[in-house]
């Protein structure tokens, strides 16, 4: 596999009147090309903002990249200018937001919004650019291309709208897309619909994939692998089975039992407790452990290592320590962990 | 069962009626609901399930029908005091936390608010009393009575938004996609305060949501909605292991779970409402499948959906 994106220890805190927002607090992961990652977690995580990062989407009066690189074929993203920025954003690196009706510009045609990174990017001229327009639009589904073209955001639906941004998105063949909860505003089905264009195309250009949400339906469905990320942290990171199978931090279990599963009967749903950590004031030791029924004594005072599960497995919480005691997972973790050849559960067909 | 709170008689919302651009945002659907239990309603956005509640609570008036609330119908000419009197009975807790609370007033009289045009408290120490004690209701302290509503976490406004409907002591709840707006790890906890609240307040709820596997797991029964109409109505589980109509089927197969390999076999139907085939004249109504189970089907479906439930049992 080739890596085609690197970040590494990377570091990024907000300037605001209250004081230094620490965002994100040293976050490392990679992505090879072709696969999907899904990046986890709740509001205020730094999922969002680790991405828009990589884009240098955030505003530089007010956010301050502290340490780390972020390395995409060998350049270091963080330190490129706004000139080299923009040759490689919408054309290398591009991006799907949340709502689609919000990231199209009303006051133009969708022909001219999706030939826009043609036109800036590759050195095609405009007839050639529309006729890519209608092919790209044909690609993700959207009937009568043609006539389409030349109508105005307001004139499609929700669905139609996601299928324009993401036409956008692979006008010049990008080897990194970044989704950003692209589906969360929409109904499920129509999510559906989305989800299979995207793997479709996927496959087709051999793109690589960024994938955040805090659906976790989603990311079973979509992922190769996937990081979860909490205060500002990649608490745990795995392949999509060792995250869903053999979760290791608790956080990781809170997220997976707080979803009622359609099989599970009546029993009360488990919720984490309290609200996420301020990130004004980051706590000392592992930052979930205010909220976590499985904290240590040690949680409180330092933050935990990453510890190695397998090659592709890794998690911070000191529960994985060789001197830490034993915990038993929640139930329905367990449940789950014996599905997994390797766990301590596993009910395989060997026993 | 238990007996009916709630009946809902051929309700119509129609809007700009009359007009080119009539919309029929609910179309002719009846349905009951009974004391103490949740009803779920699902369906996309824009099949009307927020409008039935709306109708319901008589937000809008309707255009037709009948809502019979403990045998009086919520939509006959009432006056202002008789209206007063229903609107004690039924509260609504709404979508968005952040834009259904006044961010100029305090807590303290936002909660209060129903509580004074009913006139439920006899002065200002009884008034904050009874605050205070909603607020721990719903896990929040009474220090949280003299803040702002910009100072509250999504779900803390959410709790709010249910201290508010509590306030007058309602027997009947409609929660209008009350978590949609949070977090996954605070869905969780919103849900359990409406499942702990209704156990012991005896309350019953209509409950309005996109997200199926929190409607299923908190809904006793379960109304699927497809342009205006009311497409199936069954029992929580009923639904979801033996759904009936095409529409259902097809929703229910798009729902992603957090199981990967069940991710990977999962094959999504689509539907197609052109493949009901319907005849001019064919009767098409709320048919009794099997018991509690009810389809929108034509006679001619109705048959068939009956050999088929009959061979499976």
């Amino acid at each position: 596999m080739e890596k085609i994106l690197e970040v590494k220890d990377l570091q990024l805190s907000f300037h605001t009147f209250a004081g230094e927002v620490k965002a994100i607090r040293g976050v490392n992961f990679d992505l090879q090309k072709g696969e999907t990652l899904a990046i986890v977690g709740e509001s205020g995580s730094g999922k969002s903002v680790t991405t828009k990062a990589i884009m240098r989407l955030l505003p530089e009066s007010s956010s301050e990249f502290k340490s780390g690189q972020i390395l995409f074929n060998g350049k270091d993203l963080t330190k490129l200018s706004d000139k080299e920025m923009q040759k490689i954003r919408g054309k290398d690196i591009s991006m799907i937001f949340q709502d689609p009706m919000t990231s199209l510009n009303p006051t133009m045609t969708i022909g001219r919004q999706i030939t826009e990174p043609l036109l800036k990017h590759q050195k095609v001229g405009k007839t050639e650019a529309k006729k890519i327009a209608i092919d790209l639009l044909r690609m993700v589904g959207m009937p009568k291309p043609e006539l389409r073209i030349k109508q105005y955001p307001h004139q499609f639906s929700g669905g139609q709208r996601q299928r324009i941004v993401i036409a956008i998105a692979l006008a010049c063949n990008p080897q990194i897309l970044i989704a950003d909860e692209p589906t969360t505003a929409l109904d499920v089905t129509i999510q559906a619909q989305i989800l299979e264009l995207m793997k479709d195309l996927q496959k087709k250009i051999d793109t690589s994939i960024i994938f955040i949400t805090h659906d976790l339906g989603v990311v079973a469905n979509v992922a190769d692998r996937v990081a979860v990320m909490y205060g500002g942290r990649i608490v745990e990171m795995g392949t999509v089975d060792e995250i869903f199978y053999n979760p290791q931090h608790p956080y990781t279990w809170g997220l997976l039992s707080s979803m009622p599963s359609l099989d599970s009967a009546d029993e009360k749903l488990y919720a984490i407790p309290g609200t996420p950590p301020d990130l004004l004031d980051p706590p000392k030791g592992d930052a979930f452990a205010l909220r976590s029924d499985f904290a240590l004594a040690i949680d409180l005072e330092q933050a935990p290592p990453v510890f190695q599960v397998s090659d592709t497995h890794y998690a911070a919480t000191w529960l994985l320590h060789p001197d830490a005691p034993q915990v038993e997972p929640p139930a329905a973790i367990v449940e789950r962990m014996k599905k997994f050849p390797g766990s301590r559960y596993y009910e395989g067909v060997a026993r | 069962m238990a007996e009916k709170l709630l009946e809902i008689r051929n309700l119509k919302q129609y809007f700009n009626e009359g007009k080119a651009n009539e919309v029929r945002a609910v179309d002719d659907i009846s349905f009951d609901i009974y004391k103490g239990e949740t009803l779920g309603l699902v369906g996309e956005s824009g099949c009307g399930k927020s409008t039935t509640g709306r109708s319901i609570i008589r937000l809008y008036n309707a255009t037709d029908g009948e809502v019979i609330f403990d045998g009086v119908n919520v939509h006959g000419k009432k006056s202002k005091s008789d209206l007063k009197i229903f609107n004690r009975k039924m509260q609504m807790i709404f979508q968005d936390p952040y834009a259904s609370l006044n961010p100029r007033m305090k807590v303290l009289d936002i909660i209060a608010e129903g509580l004074d045009i009913h006139g439920l408290t006899k002065n200002a120490k009884e008034r904050k009393d009874r605050v205070h004690e909603l607020l721990e209701t719903v896990g929040l302290n009474k220090e949280h009575a003299n803040r702002y509503p910009h100072e509250f976490s999504g779900g803390q406004r959410q709790r709010l938004g249910i201290a508010r409907a509590l306030a007058v002591d309602p027997e009947f709840i409609i929660a209008d996609e009350p978590i949609s707006a949070l977090d996954v790890s605070i869905q969780a906890q919103v849900v359990n305060l409406l499942k702990e609240l209704q156990e012991e307040k005896g309350l019953t709820y209509l409950f309005i949501a996109h997200d199926l596997s929190m409607v299923k797991y908190i809904s006793d029964r379960i109304g699927v909605m497809y342009f205006g109409k009311l497409v199936e109505l069954a029992p929580a589980d009923e639904l979801y292991k033996n759904p009936l109509h095409p529409y259902t089927q097809s929703l229910l197969s798009a729902i992603p779970l957090p199981d990967p390999n069940y991710e990977r076999t999962r094959v999504r139907k689509s539907y197609d409402p052109a493949s009901h085939n319907y005849q001019d004249g064919e009767e098409i109504a709320m048919r009794e499948v099997t018991p509690g189970h009810f389809v929108f089907c034509s006679e001619r479906e109705f048959e068939s959906l009956k050999l088929t439930s009959a061979a499976r049992v």
